[in-house]
């Protein structure tokens, strides 16, 4: 069952929780990888998670989600079972997708999430075409979370034609984690090149309705973001918004690292890490960390409370852990399933 | 009732539309350049327009939506007009459409139809003359309808859009487009992935599909009738599934074989049949298997060019001497 956004992110504490399952979540992937527990390559969303929770929070049970190999954060504000999610990060029969999909591809049909593409670009004619199976239907809205570099590729283009053309109810979420180019040096992770000065630009000279928000503060995302569902809900209209997040520092390498190993409540009650450009970073642009400084501030929220709330994530993902590392690998044989769907008399 | 190839796809997608709501056509030129087939789809145009969706030039785009709409619940089919635009749409049809069940681990099912106006069309020159069935055999996940007669065009069409649970390429012909048929819409159609003999012989089996199957029904013909050659002529009809054994069956009754196809040489229909033939069917054989494919070039313009490389009833004909030690 889809757990309805007023369910996991309507308090601010319940936001805060949100955000807290998915970095402890996605620490945990960092450390399996480095454990050498699975063996692909992955993406973590950290310092993005506000996006996630703030725009499933406005979501309801038959709308549609279409994410990237960048999906870990989309599907656990969603609802999605982290301890099943790891499994399938493992390659192991308790996945969602019996350990077929991996990382890349995590999906819960289940939960309005048919598909994951991780090609560039791959998500957003899926996403238009899901959006224009709701309109034909008479029913729910579809959410397409995609990077910058998506801009880079045709589909791209072509999925806005359609978008509107179609006058389909999509929102188009680019969730714009690129670092500038003075900021890149080589070796580093690969960066979107896009010319265009602003990203919004592009979609807009194909009508499609575009705005920009900043991606730090999870209560402004949350307004922000309930609104512009509730507008495309009700126009049934294509809508693109720029999402603009900093890159978290361990991002910046062809493998996610933790600088300093998992982010500690301490850094928010006045311990600070000793890394000069992650300390940076947590104050001017992480929405998890600035959350609880926030809170903080406003007298909503102690040490006590933060690491209770903290405790509670990590319990969720050291069993989360666990299942995924007794879940057994899928049998052999297992390999020639699901080519094609049984049925409709082939 | 006896109708032509056309008319069997204008009025698939007709009983379609009205039998299924969720039925959807991205795109509506499925008669191409032939104005007056395409008069056949003014009913599916006129009476539902609303589930007949204005289509840009952007196949990569209408592929991956076709997808993404079947995934949530509808039956679309995505016309990719001339065969050779699905190369346009490839990212989609095959790294997507293909993989969305497998790599979901059997969560989600992606009920697509792709209709491709595919093959040598006469003066489609190089870049609108593709064979594409033999690439995508190459991609597991796909189903590839390949209709050779009238019967097969509108059965299969009604198949891919009310029944099919996987994404499909229906490979259409234009040079197909008139002939025609018996159909009897009532009757249970010949199971998907089940060949058609089309008609029964003794001597040789001759291996079709698509634009092929005509020709070797011509060819058929003229060796019974100038040569005394009784050929059975095997329909594949879908290339996946491919019926392997239908075509054992055949060439365990008449010894030798002949494949015609409309692909390119190097590694096409005709070559896996082959390979089908030289692993389980070696003792069966009389005689060499014969391919009677299109070299290995690209396609030209010029008339004279092009008749130079396509399958023809005249090179079906040699080649079938040829199995029978008479050329």
């Amino acid at each position: 069952m889809i757990m309805s956004a007023s369910t996991v992110a309507s308090t601010p504490h319940e936001r805060l929780g949100a955000m807290l399952r998915i970095r402890r979540f996605e620490e945990q992937c960092i450390l399996l990888s480095k454990a050498g527990r699975f063996r692909g390559h992955y993406h973590v969303y950290i310092g993005q998670e506000a996006t996630a929770v703030a725009v499933c929070a406005a979501l309801v049970a038959d709308d549609f989600i279409f994410t990237t190999w960048r999906n870990h954060g989309h599907l656990l504000a969603r609802g999605a079972a982290p301890g099943r999610m790891m499994a399938e990060i493992l390659g192991k029969a308790g996945g969602y997708a019996g350990g077929k999909s991996g990382t890349l591809h995590l999906a819960v049909r289940d939960l309005g999430i048919p598909t994951t593409s991780a090609l560039v670009g791959g998500t957003l004619p899926l996403a238009a075409g899901a959006a224009l199976a709701c309109k034909q239907r008479g029913s729910g809205i579809t959410v397409c979370f995609f990077g910058d570099a998506a801009l880079e590729e045709g589909a791209f283009y072509e999925a806005m034609i359609l978008a509107a053309v179609w006058r389909i109810p999509i929102l188009f979420v680019c969730e714009n984690n690129t670092m500038p180019p003075e900021q890149r040096t080589r070796g580093q992770s690969t960066s979107s090149t896009l010319p265009a000065a602003r990203l919004k630009d592009v979609p807009e000279a194909l009508r499609v309705s575009s705005e920009v928000v900043e991606g730090a503060d999870a209560d402004v995302l949350m307004q922000y973001m309930e609104r512009l569902v509730s507008e495309v809900r009700a126009s049934g209209e294509p809508r693109f918004v720029e999402v603009r997040c900093a890159r978290w520092p361990g991002n910046f390498l062809t493998w996610p690292d933790l600088p300093c190993g998992e982010w500690q409540t301490a850094w928010a009650f006045g311990q600070p890490p000793k890394h000069a450009d992650l300390a940076e970073w947590l104050e001017t642009s992480d929405p998890l960390h600035r959350y609880v400084r926030k809170l903080l501030a406003a007298g909503m929220l102690d040490r006590e409370q933060a690491d209770a709330m903290d405790a509670r994530a990590r319990t969720e993902m050291a069993e989360a852990v666990r299942f995924a590392l007794d879940s057994p690998f899928p049998a052999p044989d297992e390999a020639y399933r699901h080519v094609l769907a049984a049925g409709g008399g082939a | 009732m006896r109708i032509s190839f056309a008319e069997g796809l204008a009025k698939a997608i007709y009983e379609s539309m009205v039998a299924d709501p969720r039925v959807l056509l991205i795109g509506s030129n499925f008669m191409g350049l032939n104005t007056e087939a395409k008069q056949l789809m003014n009913p599916v145009v006129s009476e539902f327009a609303n589930r007949v969706m204005v289509a840009p030039i952007s196949e990569l785009g209408l592929a991956g939506a076709g997808i993404g709409a079947a995934v949530a619940g509808r039956r679309p089919v995505v016309d990719i007009n001339t065969g050779s635009f699905i190369f346009q749409a490839f990212a989609q049809v095959v790294n997507e459409a293909a993989n969305v069940h497998y790599m979901s681990g059997g969560q989600t099912t992606a009920p697509v139809t792709f209709y491709c106006l595919a093959g040598v069309r006469g003066g489609g020159g190089s870049q609108h003359s593709h064979t594409t069935q033999a690439m995508l055999g190459q991609v597991p996940g796909l189903q590839i309808l390949t209709p050779g007669g009238a019967d097969d065009a509108y059965h299969l069409m009604k198949w891919a859009l009310l029944e099919s649970r996987n994404p499909t390429v229906f490979m259409s012909h234009s040079l197909l487009f008139g002939e025609t048929a018996e159909v009897s819409p009532d009757e249970p159609m010949l199971p998907v992935g089940q060949a058609r003999i089309r008609r029964e012989g003794r001597d040789v089996s001759v291996i079709a599909s698509s634009v092929t199957v005509t020709r070797a029904m011509a060819a058929a013909q003229e060796l019974q009738q100038q040569h005394g050659i009784s050929v059975e002529v095997v329909d594949l009809r879908t290339i996946a599934p491919l019926d392997e054994s239908t075509v054992l069956q055949s060439v365990a009754k008449t010894g030798r074989a002949v494949i015609a196809d409309e692909c390119h040489r190097r590694f096409g229909v005709a070559a896996e049949i082959a390979a089908i033939l030289a692993e389980q069917g070696l003792s069966l054989l009389k005689a060499p298997v014969r391919r009677v494919a299109v070299p290995d070039v690209p396609i030209p313009y010029s008339p004279a060019l092009e008749a130079e490389l396509i399958v023809d009833k005249e090179k079906i004909v040699a080649a079938v001497l040829c199995v029978m030690g008479r050329s």
